[in-house]
């Protein structure tokens, strides 16, 4: 299984399957993650984490622990 | 009748642009009940009937986050007559998944959609009948800022206002069939309000399923069908909500909206590129706060407050420096004479000689620094002495035009009209003293709001918690942690008003509580005065204050992280990063009026009151038997002072003066200075290091109890001024009061530690208070590691009681 996290900058990926239940999963698909979106990797924290990503033409930023739960294809 | 148009609209939609056009000065600003989150209420310009609530900018309706139940709770029970909710129009893929579910709420509902301008710059297209017809409501184009579009929208609104406007049913036609049989469960809800609560029920929302208060029976056949539906989906049923809702919206927006000049660079993904750029991120934020300290703090900030506080709550003012440089020059002149005159009446004393006549004495003045340095010795002969006895004292009225400050003034006025002496004393250091001291913040906190109005509306402020994240989320913090406590490194009112930039209420108490444990400038005279008295003026003093701030910051975190008030897992760290724009001028200085007027009226009461209550303990007591106005060794302080000095002890310096000095340091932390001026030398008035007592204070502190001393009134509850800001931060009695009393038993065991333990190495060490120190040492150290409670879990909502 393929996440979020693991992508590389630059690479535009489709979500596959969203895990992890409850506020922090609401939270992910309010913000327009949901399954079958394409996510562009825009760049990660200078310190190495939270990593900014494009969905839905506008600009979005999450910890790499939250990215972990978004499976990609 | 009245009409209330509730506002409703993702963060940076233009909400607030909106309701400061619609309501102009019209509004009041306060709280939601129970929370920190701000409530905006103001009536529509021109129309006395109408309402327009700003409710926080919201992702969602979710049960999930504060400012969404908050929103959530005034939509359903308070039912506002109309929503207006507004939507970025260059971001509406996102914004129009709110509008999908307040369309569900049955209330009717005008869509805004805004920036009009910029949409119309970029040549994106909207086809405005074929998405009104789609979402089933009107739908108005506007420009917040340009205030295009205004007054359609508004009569929109109030023409719909009680109407009843279906609401737009989006979903698949199995979960269609399901929200329609759930309807027969919901008998005693309004006809249409149903389908929000048939919604709801499809969800499992646990608050909705509380208020409802469903039989067994009926839970059970509930269930039953939505695990059916989840294992057809393989997913849980709020998710498929959610997808169902984005669907909808792509589908809509394909039909109806054509997006212009994809792929290329805009000028904010330009910005980016270098702002948040690997390796330039770090340097450019470290400039970045370095001029908000730079204005706010070192200069502009600072030259504003010395103002107020010497000048217009002090003696008085040139008007514009005119003159002042000649003045002082005087003053010195004047100074040296002083000094001059009292060596020579010391020497002629000295030889049982009567100055005036001493004609042959010669001696010598030490005139001093500021630090207490010897400068330079002159030689006074008699005829300096009498040259210096005509130097007459500087008048600045002669000098320039001189304007007398508040006290000067009142002191001539009320001395005309023979005001007794007590009562001439409550209103000159009681009450101006007060309002000096509340007025005295002001200009520094304006023009930090200015800038933080800035940083937050160009759209810097998310980058700053982008980039600072990684670290403070270790301590429970949000990285926009750092700017309260760079602020508050100059003073930490400013510092903790500046708190109001994190949007999650748990970081921002949690930064609230920890800010002030970093040495405001005010506290830089206790350690100057410390260092310089008992510990020879060495150098690491200074630094370990700042390093003992530091972990005392790093260590609170973690420990409050862990405890039930603050557990659970921290809000997720899902956050937009807005585009880069330039913001307007009115909206930064109605942002930095807003939230300076709010510090005036909330923190202002407190520090008034408090100022007032400490001038009346320290110049009151006993003295011959009857009560008045006292010295204040005499007075009710000093009384309290020896009462409480025991608690001391353990910290090694349960002295009654000690103690008083900790006490008025709450009014001012620089005051310990000065009271210990009064209390070991008799001094009215010392310098800003205190060298003239340096030697009274070796007999009643130790080098170690010193450092102690120290220690405790650097960590210990902040100012009166602070603690008003506190109370206006926290917005709850209950969480000022936690935040004290936390702070000052932290600063009690951190002091004890040092003070038992640091004892052995001058050899006066004590064997019970060392284990007892080594005791709590033990619990710090197993509060700092143990594993994380885990009582709350994830998934409970938000509790509203707290505060
Ligand atoms: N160009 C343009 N900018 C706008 C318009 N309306 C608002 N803005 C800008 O958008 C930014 C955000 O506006 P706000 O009114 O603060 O947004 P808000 O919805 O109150 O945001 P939150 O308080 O964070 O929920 C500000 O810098 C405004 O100047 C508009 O019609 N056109
Ligand atoms: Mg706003």
């Amino acid at each position: 299984m393929k996440t979020l996290k693991e992508a590389r900058v630059g690479e535009t990926v489709k979500v596959k399957k969203l895990h992890g239940k409850g506020a922090i999963k609401r939270r992910i698909m309010d913000m327009g993650i949901t399954k079958g979106v394409d996510i562009y990797i825009r760049k990660v924290a200078p310190l190495g984490d939270p990593i900014e990503v494009t969905v839905r033409n506008y600009e979005l930023s999450l910890r790499k622990d939250d990215a972990d739960l978004i499976e990609i294809e | 009748m009245n009409i209330r148009v509730a506002l409703a609209g993702n963060p940076n939609s233009g909400k607030t642009t909106l309701f400061n056009t619609l309501t102009g000065s019209n509004q009041f600003v306060g709280n939601w009940p129970g929370v920190t989150v701000e409530r905006k209420t103001g009536k529509l310009r021109k129309h006395d009937d109408v309402e327009i609530v700003d409710l926080p900018g919201i992702y969602s309706l979710s049960p999930y986050t504060l400012e969404e139940v908050v929103a959530r709770k005034f939509l359903i029970d308070e039912k506002p007559e109309v929503i207006l909710n507004i939507i970025d129009g260059t971001n509406i893929e996102r914004n129009l998944y709110l509008t999908t579910q307040l369309l569900e709420l049955g209330i009717p509902l005008v869509l805004a959609i805004n920036m009009a301008d910029i949409v119309e710059k970029n040549g994106d297209i909207i086809k405005l009948e074929d998405l009104e017809k789609e979402l089933n409501c009107p739908i108005v184009e506007i420009s917040a800022l340009k205030g295009s579009g205004i007054d359609e929208v508004t009569n929109k609104a109030i023409k719909l206002a009680n109407l009843n406007q279906k609401p737009n049913k989006i979903f698949s036609q199995d979960i269609n069939n399901i929200l329609k049989d759930f309807e027969n469960y919901l008998t005693d809800i309004p006809e249409n309000e149903k389908y929000w609560y048939s919604i709801k029920l499809f969800e499992r929302d646990e608050e909705v399923l509380k208020k409802l208060n469903l039989n067994q029976n009926q839970i059970d056949e509930i269930e039953e069908k939505l695990s059916a539906l989840e294992d057809e989906y393989d997913d849980d049923t709020e998710s498929i909500i959610t997808d169902q809702r984005y669907d909808f919206i792509g589908k809509v927006l394909n039909n109806t909206y054509k997006k212009q000049n994809k792929g290329e660079l805009t000028l904010s993904d330009k910005i980016d590129r270098v702002v948040t750029n690997r390796w330039l991120a770090l340097p450019i934020f470290a400039l970045v706060m370095f001029c908000v300290y730079f204005i706010s703090v070192t200069t502009v900030g600072s030259w504003c407050t010395d103002f107020v506080n010497d000048g217009v709550f002090g003696d008085g003012f040139f008007f514009f420096g005119t003159g002042r440089e000649a003045y002082e020059i005087a003053l010195e002149d004047y100074d040296l004479a002083q000094t001059g005159i009292e060596a020579f009446d010391v020497a002629a004393q000295d030889q049982g000689l009567d100055p005036a006549s001493a004609k042959t004495l010669v001696t010598s003045a030490d005139l001093y620094d500021e630090e207490g340095n010897v400068e330079e010795i002159i030689p006074v002969t008699y005829q300096d002495y009498i040259d210096y006895l005509k130097v007459e004292e500087p008048d600045p009225s002669n000098y320039g035009l001189f304007i007398p400050g508040v006290p000067v003034l009142l002191q001539n006025w009320l001395e005309s009209v023979h005001c007794a002496q007590w009562l001439q004393s409550l209103i000159l250091d009681g009450i101006v003293a007060g309002v000096g001291a509340v007025l005295g913040f002001v200009p520094q906190i304006f023009v930090l709001f200015f800038l933080l109005a800035f940083l937050e509306s160009c759209g810097y402020m998310a980058r700053v918690a982008f980039v600072m994240d990684r670290i403070f989320r270790k301590f429970g913090l949000s990285g926009k942690s750092f700017i309260p406590m760079l602020i508050g490194t100059g003073c930490g009112v400013p510092g903790i008003m500046a708190s109001r930039t994190i949007e999650n209420e748990r970081d921002r108490r949690m930064t609230i509580i920890t800010t002030t444990f970093i040495p405001c400038s005010a506290k830089l005279p206790i350690i100057a005065l410390i260092a310089g008295a008992l510990l020879g003026g060495a150098w690491w003093v200074a630094p370990s204050a700042y390093l003992i701030g530091a972990f005392a910051i790093v260590t609170s975190g973690i420990i409050l992280k862990k405890t039930k008030m603050f557990a659970g897992n921290p809000a997720p760290f899902v956050m937009e990063l807005p585009a880069y724009h330039w913001p307007t001028l009115s909206t930064l200085f109605h942002s930095m009026w807003e939230r300076g007027w709010s510090f005036i009226k909330k923190a202002g009461t407190i520090i008034l009151l408090a100022t007032i209550l400490i001038w009346f303990l320290s110049n009151f007591g006993f003295e011959n038997g009857h009560f008045g106005l006292v010295d204040m060794d005499n007075s009710i302080l000093a009384g309290i002072g020896s009462l409480f000095s025991f608690i001391f002890i353990p910290l090694g310096w349960g002295t009654w003066q000690a103690t008083v000095a900790t006490i008025t340091g709450l009014i001012a932390k620089e005051n310990v200075v000065g009271t210990f001026g009064v209390l070991f030398g008799g001094f009215d008035e010392v310098s800003e290091n205190g060298w003239q007592i340096w030697s009274n204070m070796q007999a009643f502190f130790t080098p170690i109890s010193a450092f102690s001393f120290l220690i405790f009134n650097l960590l210990c509850a902040p100012c009166f001024a602070a603690i008003g800001a506190i109370r206006r931060e926290m917005n709850s009695a209950k969480w000022t009061w936690f935040a004290i009393i936390y702070q000052c038993v932290f600063a009690y065991i951190i002091s004890f530690i040092i003070y038992q333990i640091g004892s052995w190495f001058f050899g006066t060490g004590n064997v019970i208070g060392t284990i007892v120190a080594l005791i709590l040492l033990g619990l710090f150290v197993y509060l700092l590691f143990r594993s994380e409670s885990r009582e709350k879990p994830i998934e409970n909502k938000i509790d509203l009681e707290i505060g």
